[in-house]
């Protein structure tokens, strides 16, 4: 089996005349844990959401699981099934409740029986402790376990890797820790993940690569305890010097 | 003392019975071919958007009076026989369509963006994203305004008389040229729709604060 699950290659994405991703290469290997840090209008955020293909690029290549994404919906769906997303807003379904939340995409897309896709939503939900909050509407529930609801919903799906899109930057501070404590615990369980988050704690804690973005482009990567301490490049430093100020 | 015998009644009962039917008609096939119409308003394909917003305009711009006139008088001028029953129902359903088609397209882009997106990326299809996640949120949304709707279209099938059908208006009419007592006979036919659009009205305004005091 191939060691790289998910690839970029001179990817480029354009945003009318805005120049979203600029030539972006990325290799995640199996189990790897990646954190993706930059100003706001980086393109991080951008750049995740392409492997899952919410955003299409105007040319390079992107290979997940050896699966070329085209704009093909074969290639699309595969994707999308492999890989699973959170989002800074959660997007649960607010009509459905926690577990139907977690029961329709295994049912529907993986074609499980209801039985079977109840045992994984409970599975999973207990995983992000919360399954006794199983019949509530997400309404009901706080921002943290909204959030972890969020993990528990993809993770339903079994996915390959998972991408969080500033799965905490929506949320209460005394909610921070529930839902980077899920996080941490899905990494030691070998998840394959890439996220966009300012925790530099988190960062520190579990990333194997921290990757720094500025206006579209990959300015520095590395293991976090070099990325930290001798960042190589000025506006690195810069951006380190703002964010951990303020922890 | 103003007063009417049996037959009045019976009358007036048949038109209020018709004015009913009339109403059922148009609502449930608007409520179909609006649905079609509101993702055809959505829908990635332009031809498709165009087709949809060209049906809202045209029917939202032109007096139900002259639908009903043009598919009674025009249909068989091309060619096509219709009865003034099916006259009515197909113009009616046309109306509704458009009506509900547009208001169901604000709800369906009222939804917030990242509910697609959350479908998007589990892998869900378009029928599964449209009638597990967007459509039931959005039908709940736009309730009051479908029920607003659904009372202008009672009063509109009044119209209907226009091609023959004896509905309530017209039977009113008709009963009033009889004992002549308008006065009488149209206040008793005004209670008649107030009693069955108000409950209407006032149901829909419940649930509109119903849904907005709603956690969900």
């Amino acid at each position: 089996m191939d060691d790289i699950l998910i690839r970029m290659e001179h990817v480029e994405k354009w945003y009318g005349g805005f120049h979203a991703l600029k030539d972006v290469n990325l290799t995640v290997r199996r189990g790897e844990k990646i954190v993706l840090c930059g100003p706001s209008g980086s393109g991080k955020s951008t750049l995740i959401r392409c492997i899952n293909h919410l955003e299409t690029i105007k040319s390079g290549r992107i290979t997940v699981d050896g699966t070329a994404l085209t704009d093909s919906p074969q290639a699309v769906d595969m994707v999308r099934r492999e890989v699973g997303m959170c989002f800074q807003q959660f997007n649960l379904f607010p009509h459905k409740t926690v577990l139907e939340n977690c029961m329709l995409a295994p049912m529907r897309v993986r074609k499980l029986t209801r039985e079977a896709a109840e045992a994984t939503a409970r599975k999973y939900l207990d995983r992000v402790r919360i399954g006794n909050q199983a019949d509530k509407y997400p309404a009901q529930l706080s921002g943290g376990q909204q959030q972890r609801v969020a993990i528990a919903r993809a993770l339903c799906m079994e996915p390959k890797a998972m991408l969080f899109d500033e799965p905490t930057s929506a949320l209460d501070p005394e909610m921070v820790k529930e839902v980077l404590d899920t996080m941490i615990g899905l990494a030691h369980d070998g998840m394959t993940m890439i996220c966009v988050t300012h925790e530099m704690g988190f960062a520190r804690q579990v990333a194997d690569r921290v990757i720094f973005m500025a206006e579209g482009e990959i300015i520095e990567e590395g293991e976090p305890n070099a990325f930290f301490r001798n960042p190589r490049h000025e506006r690195t430093r810069a951006f380190l010097g703002e964010i951990l100020a303020h922890h | 003392m103003p007063h009417l015998g049996i037959n009045e009644i019976t009358f007036l009962a048949q038109g209020l019975k018709w004015t009913l039917f009339l109403t059922a008609i148009g609502f449930c096939g608007g409520i179909v071919f609006g649905l079609l119409v509101a993702l055809g308003r959505v829908a990635q394909n332009r031809a498709l958007r165009m087709a949809a917003a060209g049906w809202i305009a045209v029917f939202q711009g032109t007096p139900l009076l002259m639908q009903l006139f043009v598919v009674f008088f025009g249909l068989p001028l091309l060619g096509v026989n219709v009865s003034a029953w099916l006259a009515v129902a197909i113009a009616l359903t046309a109306h509704a369509s458009a009506f509900l088609g547009e208001i169901w397209r604000g709800a369906i882009q009222a939804i917030p963006k990242g509910q697609s997106e959350a479908s998007h990326a589990l892998g869900l299809h378009y029928r599964s994203r449209m009638f597990d996640i967007i459509l039931p949120q959005a039908l709940k949304i736009s309730l009051p305004a479908t029920v607003g709707f659904l009372v202008q279209l009672l009063k509109g099938t009044s119209l209907a008389a226009i091609v023959g059908f004896i509905e309530l208006t017209r039977a009113g009419q008709i009963v009033s040229n009889q004992t002549y007592q308008p006065l009488f006979v149209f206040g008793l036919v005004g209670v008649l729709y107030f009693m069955m659009c108000w409950p209407l009205s006032y149901w829909g305004r419940r649930m509109e604060t119903r849904l907005s005091q709603d956690p969900r």
